[in-house]
């Protein structure tokens, strides 16, 4: 463990923006498409179902 | 993965087998990143040239890895789906094209992040950087001639050979760093070596392992929308049971 203090861990030896910027757009843009497909999955069955 | 998809390439066979699959490889996805993220923030050292700004190479290598991967893969089930003429491989393409697009333009904004810090600059004309810039185009053509012919045949068969044709683009990208002298370092981690600490490279195959995981479950699930998108176009030959299918999910 490298980290003193959280602060520090946030700081990223003065790469912080970088870092947290990296890793955070990952995250939106991840959970951002699960969540468009399960949406997309949600109403295609519900149209599915309509039809029949 | 050894799956059969022949034998599961019909609808009907698929919606359920994906059902299953579905929550597995979520589960795989966020355990190999929780492990991946662990290890890169907590065991990895500080590196000695780059400080921690280095620690972007567990997002920024793995996204641009599948960037490339899912193209290839992608390309290959167009390949198919021409070659047979199976309207599930050309499915299949189109279910990953946007997995693929977001996975580049993640490679492409983590690197510019981890540029600047580096170089000095968010962005430079290197064989690298535009090798992936010109794949993001090739993702959002292959969308968009998709999106723009109504005919379902033709827009399969329209972005399965444009897919083909960019495949030129990938061993480009991945071989620009020796071809060219670039800006952009060499791979850090081969088969035979790495020149990184063992920590740091756990963490980047676990991150890579979990990016992975992640495109089968997202792919997968955009599968069964395309299936239940086209199950509803008048132009595909209507089976009666796939409600059925998925009334029993």
């Amino acid at each position: 463990m490298q980290w003193g203090s959280a602060s520090e861990f946030f700081a990223m030896g003065g790469y912080g923006l970088y870092v947290w910027v990296s890793f955070g757009a990952t995250a939106v843009c991840m959970v951002w498409e699960v969540l468009a497909v399960w949406r997309r999955h949600a109403s295609a069955v519900a149209e599915s179902r309509g039809e029949s | 993965m050894a799956i059969n998809w022949f034998k599961y390439s019909s609808p009907q066979a698929f919606l359920p087998l994906a059902g299953r699959m579905i929550p597995w490889f979520s589960v795989a996805a966020l355990a190999s990143i929780c492990v991946g993220l662990y290890i890169g923030f907590f065991v990895a050292p500080t590196d000695f040239q780059q400080g921690d700004s280095y620690r972007i190479i567990f997002v920024h290598v793995p996204a641009a890895w599948m960037s490339m991967f899912l193209y290839v893969v992608m390309a290959i089930w167009a390949g198919l789906g021409l070659g047979l003429n199976a309207r599930p491989s050309f499915m299949m393409a189109q279910a990953i094209a946007p997995t693929g697009a977001m996975f580049t333009f993640l490679a492409l904004l983590t690197g510019a992040m981890w540029g600047k810090p580096t170089w000095g600059a968010w962005w430079v004309w290197d064989a690298r950087l535009t090798s992936e810039l010109i794949l993001l185009f090739q993702y959002i053509g292959i969308i968009l001639l998709r999106a723009s012919i109504d005919d379902l045949r033709r827009a399969d068969r329209a972005s399965a050979v444009l897919a083909l044709v960019g495949v030129v683009n990938v061993p480009i990208i991945y071989f620009s760093v020796k071809w060219w002298n670039t800006l952009h370092q060499g791979a850090s981690v081969t088969m035979t070596e790495s020149k990184m600490a063992t920590p740091m490279v756990a963490a980047m195959l676990i991150m890579m392992l979990g990016f992975w995981m992640y495109s089968f479950a997202v792919t997968l699930a955009r599968m069964r929308c395309v299936i239940l998108d086209r199950e509803r176009q008048p132009s595909w030959s209507k089976h009666s049971s796939i409600h059925e299918v998925v009334e029993a999910r």
